[in-house]
């Protein structure tokens, strides 16, 4: 009958449309399956510089992804960034002594942070500071100091040039 | 001067009777929603009718912007991040953005001739006077249905720009980005914020569009001239609408 | 003093109604009498579309009062409206038929509206009412298919559809070939006997109107001008009367639109 394949298109449109969206948030997106869930601890770090560093980067151990990152405030007192990290739960055993670096993939990705495991016995766990931090590496800084080790290179050169024809 | 002021009231005028309308079309949806027939109807003239149209134009502009995105990106050596690019161009702004710009076009400008039509020839007065509510039986299903569509479309339209016949096959068919690197870095930089946000879009565009379609056709002059007036309004005033309302949103979503 | 049970149907007192600054009635008392063919007869432009959309309630008058079998229209709630509307058929100019919907959809649809029955009894009913006005062999085609003057005998099925006790027909000559006439000629007066309908008929067709009517009313100039049976409107000596009737190009109603300045001077300059 005429309405029954009308149905059956219409039918056909809306299964096509949900799964269109079921397709783009299983395969295209990544569910925060970290970081919500109860079954997380946190634990801070604290940094001079977090570069472009924000809420929702990822926190990695060993290039696999542990946790992201829940918020960064400052310190009051040193003026240091904190940086609260939301770790999943079944990652306990990660040593205290760990220290944190913030990277970035690739040439101009994005930032994350990378745990590297220490010795220690003892695990992080809820509430712990992660004490070894090293901070973004700032192009600017990194070029200005390029630039300085540079320049003095060139000066030394070149009182090298002019000292060594007296030295032949 | 006066023609100001005239141009002025008339845009009052028109916004006040297009939201006290909006609210009688409210009062008619719970009405509306108890026949689900109706609504099925309207689905495939809006829904169904739109699916061509939209799969390509999102074919096509995945390919576009995969062609035009790799050659920038791969000036950088940045090529793998094509992915990304494609990705979050189509989730956060061109699906929605031109889903509803086809819609209105498509479905908009249909939906506004219909009913003015309806109107012209008095169908609507004839179902008035067979104590038929028009805006139970012709306007509520067809306000609703653009509701449901909008969204569905929007989530077709990406997913053929991004994966089945754009992004994905020009990238990585194409250009030889690789497969894995495409998706694994579509699927590291999306969030599933950014597709709840698109759907939120495309559903406040949907209603936009539906409530200018049938307010245009419902309030159109009896006439060929003024069907013709209404249909060609519903488009250039939904897609203003469109344009509008997406850089609210994104400013809300994106803060 | 209501018209409730009594001979007269409709019952319009003092009716006043304008758009904007133009007045369409001023001060108009029709009745319309149970049973029987009552015609509405005027020059173009004198608003007599206007009079059925009042009556069946879809624009209120600016003063005045009409009565449908003793309920006034314009006082009732939504609800009630809708309720007196389905004992009113309208039969458009245009037959208003639904173009996305067949004929016999067409016809079923007031049912489908309006009462739960069972599918092979809408059949069964849509197929009585397309019989009557003989167009049982046109159920399944679409209103673009079918000629104007089936298409008002369809608008007719469907008005009558619901049973009503009233059917108002606006123009329902106009345009018509004579043999599309004389079938709705007879149709109205037909179905008028057959079903125990009150009809009502707005036209300027006068020969056709006066051939069919019990009661005649002649409006011109927002106000009733004579009103009887079709014999005393025959002999009306109304000048007015007179020339509708005759079709005079000059006489009461001027053949020159009011003009603000004299021919001489618009011609000449001032």
């Amino acid at each position: 009958m005429h309405t029954r394949s009308l149905e059956i298109l219409v039918g056909f449109f809306v299964c096509l449309g949900i799964a269109a969206v079921f397709i783009l948030t299983m395969r295209v997106a990544s569910l925060d399956k970290i970081g919500n869930s109860g079954t997380s601890f946190r634990v801070i770090a604290k940094f001079e510089n977090t570069g472009s560093l924000g809420a929702g980067s990822a926190v990695k151990l060993s290039g696999v992804r542990i946790g992201r990152v829940r918020g960064i405030s400052i310190d009051p007192v040193t003026f240091q960034a904190v940086v609260a990290l939301d770790i999943d739960g079944s990652y306990n055993s990660i040593p205290a002594d760990s220290n944190a670096k913030i990277l970035t993939a690739g040439l101009l990705g994005e930032q994350y942070i990378g745990l590297e495991p220490g010795g220690d016995e003892t695990a992080l766990k809820n509430g712990d500071e992660i004490k070894f931090t090293q901070s973004a590496l700032v192009l600017e800084n990194l070029i200005g100091q390029f630039l300085t080790s540079f320049t003095q290179k060139d000066a030394k050169k070149d009182t090298d040039a002019a000292a060594a024809p007296s030295a032949r | 001067m006066k023609n100001l002021r005239l141009i002025v009231s008339n845009f009052l005028r028109g916004l006040g009777e297009a939201t006290l309308f909006l609210f009688s079309i409210f009062g008619a949806v719970p009405a509306a929603l108890l026949r689900p027939r109706l609504i099925a109807q309207q689905l495939y003239s809006v829904g169904v009718l739109s699916l061509i149209i939209i799969a390509i134009s999102g074919s096509f502009i995945g390919v576009v912007l995969a062609l035009q995105g790799y050659r920038t990106l791969s000036s950088f050596g940045a090529a793998s991040s094509l992915g990304v690019l494609v990705a979050l161009a189509i989730v956060r702004e061109l699906g929605p953005v031109v889903t509803a710009l086809l819609f209105a076009g498509r479905a908009g400008s249909a939906l506004a001739a219909e009913i003015g039509l309806m109107k012209a020839t008095d169908q609507l007065s004839g179902m008035e006077m067979m104590a038929v509510d028009p805006l139970r039986r012709v306007v509520a299903p067809r306000f609703i249905a653009g509701i449901i569509a909008m969204p569905l479309l929007a989530s077709i339209f990406t997913m053929m720009a991004i994966g089945v016949a754009g992004g994905h096959a020009v990238g990585v068919e194409l250009l030889n980005v690789d497969a894995g690197s495409y998706w694994a870095q579509i699927h590291n930089a999306m969030h599933g914020r950014d597709i709840r946000d698109m759907l939120i879009k495309s559903t406040v565009f949907g209603v936009a569009v539906s409530w200018i379609a049938v307010y245009q056709g419902f309030h159109a002059a009896p006439t060929s001239q003024g069907v013709s007036r209404a249909t060609t309004s519903t488009v250039v005033i939904s897609s203003l609408a469109i344009l509008a309302l997406d850089v609210v949103l994104t400013a809300f979503m994106f803060r | 003093m209501t018209t409730a049970g009594s001979d007269t149907l409709v019952r319009v007192r003092g009716l006043r109604f304008g758009f904007g600054p133009r007045t369409i009635y001023d001060g108009v008392d029709i009745d319309i009498a149970r049973g029987k063919v009552t015609a509405i007869l005027g020059p173009s432009g004198t608003g007599k579309t206007t009079l059925l959309r009042l009556i069946g309630g879809q624009w209120r008058p600016t003063g005045g009062t009409i009565e449908f079998d003793g309920v006034d229209v314009h006082q009732q709630s939504r609800k009630k409206l809708f309720a007196l509307r389905k004992r009113m058929g309208v039969l458009f100019q245009s037959g208003a038929l639904l173009t996305d919907l067949t004929v016999f959809e067409n016809v079923a649809f007031p049912l489908r509206e309006h009462a739960r029955l069972p599918e092979a009894m809408i059949r069964d009913l849509v197929l009585m009412k397309l019989e009557a006005v003989g167009l049982r062999g046109a159920a399944a085609l679409y209103p673009e298919q079918i000629s104007g003057g089936m298409s008002r005998r369809v608008a007719l099925a469907r008005a009558i559809a619901l049973e009503p006790d009233m059917v108002m027909y606006d123009e329902p000559f106009t345009g018509q070939d004579p043999i599309s006439m004389g079938v709705l000629i007879r149709l109205i007066r037909g179905l008028n006997a057959a079903l125990g309908l009150t009809s009502v008929i707005v036209s300027h067709d006068v020969a056709e109107v006066l051939s069919i009517s019990d009661h005649v009313y002649i409006v011109s100039g927002g106000k009733v001008l004579d009103h009887g049976t079709p014999e005393s409107i025959r002999n009306s000596t109304s000048p007015l009367v007179r020339q509708f009737l005759h079709g005079e190009p000059d006489g009461p109603v001027p053949f020159h639109y009011k003009a603000a300045a004299s021919y001489a001077t618009d011609l000449l300059g001032a």
